[in-house]
């Protein structure tokens, strides 16, 4: 398989294809015609009542009122775009995308206690849903357990509360770890809750060999947008290179990352920043891993991707697009990958939580569904569609309901997914494919030139990228450059919609089940075993082992944090706008 | 030189949701207000006592995690025990309307939800803080 690829790279650097069939004459009289139609364009715009202001993307990004082959005359087809499942995989990692296999229909979820969230995955997999993706509530997402006086008032309010294994079995209680697989967003803690994970797997009688599944684990982007960090950058980037070999030698079915752009583009990225950052922090994870003496092909094959599926249609499936081929670059040329596996950027998106408006939140249901078909068109391996109550609590039953429905029509229902990378070929696709590399390829070197991403976050260089980016966005908001429908136009008043309550009974249950697992395990043995993880990470030893044996004699998840924060410290950032 | 409105914008509890805060602290900032960020997770304590030494005219807190019913009232009643009870306090990010009367009566002067504009709350702060 790889030598096959490799004679197509050498074949296709010898004869060119131009993707636009069209020869410098031709070219230079489409652009003729295209510069007389201008006119006519100009002229009838110049009368017409409702003419925009600017044809700016979401992002920002200003694009043409039409697209040309002269607009694609230096893409060359089988170099550029080629053959789904063949580098530099621009349509589809795969040959057969969804005609193999959908995508997987993966709705991120958890709240209240861990019966609350299991029920709630219970319900999702009985209608279709195909993984699961687990939502911890906020103290688990800063390592610290449900009875810390800083876990008052938020106990199970944005995600399932996880404090020791005992919440971790019955999370998965009757759910076979051996037929799902499942995601965790979890990042500082990632190694512990993934160790929970492998117990109960075991306990079930499926080895860590075989179970499937995804830890978010990508503190880069924590740094830069979403914020649940707790230890300083360079121990947690060691923690994360502890899970890439573990991972390798143990668990080779397990996705040991997923690098982020989601968060990125949610605090007010760019699509291009979003990209450009993502696959950066994707480099850098590389390095730090090949720094530690791991073999490329041995972990590439097993970093995952997660992006943002936004309002801008064709800009969304464009980005797509120009980060398969990107990484495929990467890994190929940067980094020597010989693996094709290494070379395929496997991507989960969630549509944009940001985009989702509080007024007439009905409409959030027609904004999931653009978004949604966006991520689909553009190739994604594992979707989650918001749900149209999300800017005021958890979903609910019925909204998580047509949030996969949404999915299910657009598998089923749209034909999207009769032919494969439908959009290839379009000359505003291919042209803003094209623009959004370029324009990531240049983002990428300014980080090198800085000295790595580790070193761009230490600047507060992306941080500041981000920042200045969303106070533009809500600047074109605030002066209806950008028009948000039912929120600064087409306002009205809406009834208020049934949304999901969180009680306070989660906090007594939870705190009580605490107690419980606290007085039942053996507290000699916890001892010790946090004693053997804080010898092992002063040691600068791999802390899989450790925190797979400390969690197996329910210590808690604050107690095995606060002993790696003994280690390695923690971490405040700068208070910066 | 003209006296300018000192606020302070503050992240109470674990939530890291940042871009509302930081956003407004930009906005306020053109507006000619001196702003003062309290970085992400911050106690009640430590609110109030910036609050204090900072010497501001307005709290504006930001809250994604829903649990401001729990964090509002404490930080109102230590404002309240260090005599400091006069700063108004305005509150953000998501908060359900049927919890909005509480806030409200426990001493909240006002709160923006979703979808407000920054020219929206920098107008009401120009015209309800008096400094």
């Amino acid at each position: 398989m790889a030598d096959k690829n490799k004679d197509k790279c050498k074949d296709k650097k010898d004869k060119a294809t131009p993707f636009t069939h069209a020869n410098p004459t031709d070219l230079a009289l489409i652009n003729q015609e295209y510069q007389k139609w201008k006119k006519l364009y100009e002229d009838a715009l110049a009368q017409a009542p409702e003419k925009d202001k600017d044809l700016t993307t979401t992002s920002g990004r200003k694009v043409k009122e039409l697209y040309t082959p002269s607009d694609v005359q230096k893409i060359d087809y089988l170099r550029d775009i080629g053959f789904p499942g063949e580098y530099p995989y621009t349509r589809g990692i795969h040959p057969t995308m969804y005609h193999g296999r959908y995508w997987t229909m993966r709705q991120f979820s958890g709240f209240g206690t861990a019966e609350d969230t299991n029920q709630r995955y219970k319900y999702l997999l009985a209608n279709g849903q195909t993984g699961l993706s687990v939502a911890f509530h906020l103290p688990t997402l800063m390592g610290i357990d449900s009875d810390h006086p800083f876990a008052e008032g938020e106990i199970g309010k944005c995600g399932v509360a996880i404090d020791t294994l005992a919440d971790m079995e019955i999370l998965f209680d009757g759910i076979p770890l051996d037929k799902v697989s499942t995601s965790m967003t979890i990042n500082p803690p990632a190694a512990v809750l993934w160790a929970m994970y492998i117990a109960v797997a075991e306990k079930q009688g499926v080895p860590k060999s075989i179970i499937s599944g995804t830890i978010q684990n990508d503190i880069l982007k924590e740094y830069i947008a979403q914020k649940t960090f707790i230890f300083p950058p360079r121990p947690s980037m060691k923690l994360i290179v502890d899970t890439f070999e573990y991972g390798a030698q143990e668990v080779p079915r397990w996705n040991t990352i997923s690098i982020s752009g989601y968060h990125i583009r949610e605090a007010g990225a760019t699509a291009a920043q979003e990209l450009a950052f993502t696959l950066r922090d994707g480099i850098e994870y590389v390095e730090w891993a090949l720094e530690r003496g791991l073999k490329i092909d041995d972990f590439a094959p097993r970093l995952s991707f997660f992006f943002n599926a936004h309002n801008d249609f064709f800009e969304e499936i464009a980005k797509f697009r120009a980060a398969r081929r990107i990484w495929a670059k990467v890994m190929k040329d940067r980094f020597g990958a010989k693996s094709p596996r290494s070379w395929w950027l496997r991507f989960h998106t969630q549509t944009s939580g940001v985009s989702l408006m509080a007024q007439q939140p009905y409409n959030n249901v027609i904004r999931v569904t653009i978004q949604a078909l966006a991520a689909v068109m553009g190739g994604t391996q594992s979707l989650h569609t918001n749900s149209l109550d999300e800017t005021y609590a958890l979903p609910s039953e019925q909204a998580v309901t047509i949030a996969l429905r949404t999915q299910q029509i657009i598998a089923h229902e749209s034909g999207v997914i009769n032919t494969i990378d439908p959009l290839g070929g379009s000359y505003y696709v291919e042209a803003l494919t094209e623009a959004m590399e370029k324009e990531a390829w240049e983002y990428i070197r300014r980080i090198d030139d800085m000295g790595g991403m580790v070193k761009a976050i230490e600047l507060g260089f992306p941080q500041r990228e981000i920042m200045d980016s969303a106070y533009a966005y809500q600047q074109a908001i605030d002066k209806k450059e950008k028009i948000i429908v039912g929120v600064n136009a087409y306002q009205m008043e809406h009834e208020p919609i049934p949304i999901l309550q969180i009680d306070e009974t989660v906090t007594q249950k939870q705190l009580a089940r605490l107690r419980q697992v606290k007085k039942m395990r053996n507290s000699g043995e916890v001892k010790r075993r946090l004693s053997d993880l804080k010898k092992a990470a002063e040691d600068d030893q791999n802390l899989m082992p450790y925190i797979l044996a400390c969690v197996k004699e329910y210590a808690t998840l604050g107690e095995i944090i606060d002993t790696l924060k003994e280690v390695f410290g923690e971490y405040r950032e700068p208070a910066n706008f | 030189m003209e006296k300018k409105i000192r606020v302070l914008i503050a992240k109470p509890g674990l939530d890291g949701h940042d871009r509302g805060a930081k956003v407004i602290c930009r906005a306020l900032r053109d507006a000619g207000m001196e702003v003062i960020y309290t970085g992400l997770r911050r106690t009640p304590e430590e609110i109030v006592n910036a609050a204090i030494q900072e010497d501001v005219d307005v709290i504006g807190l930001s809250i994604l995690s829903g649990a401001h019913n729990i964090l509002f009232p404490r930080i109102i009643d230590l404002l309240k025990e260090k005599g400091a009870a006069d700063i108004p306090v305005i509150a953000g990010g998501i908060i359900p309307d049927k919890d909005i009367p509480f806030l409200k009566q426990i001493g909240i002067k006002e709160i923006f939800l979703p979808g407000s504009s920054t020219t929206d709350i920098v107008h009401w702060i120009k015209e309800n803080i008096s400094i």
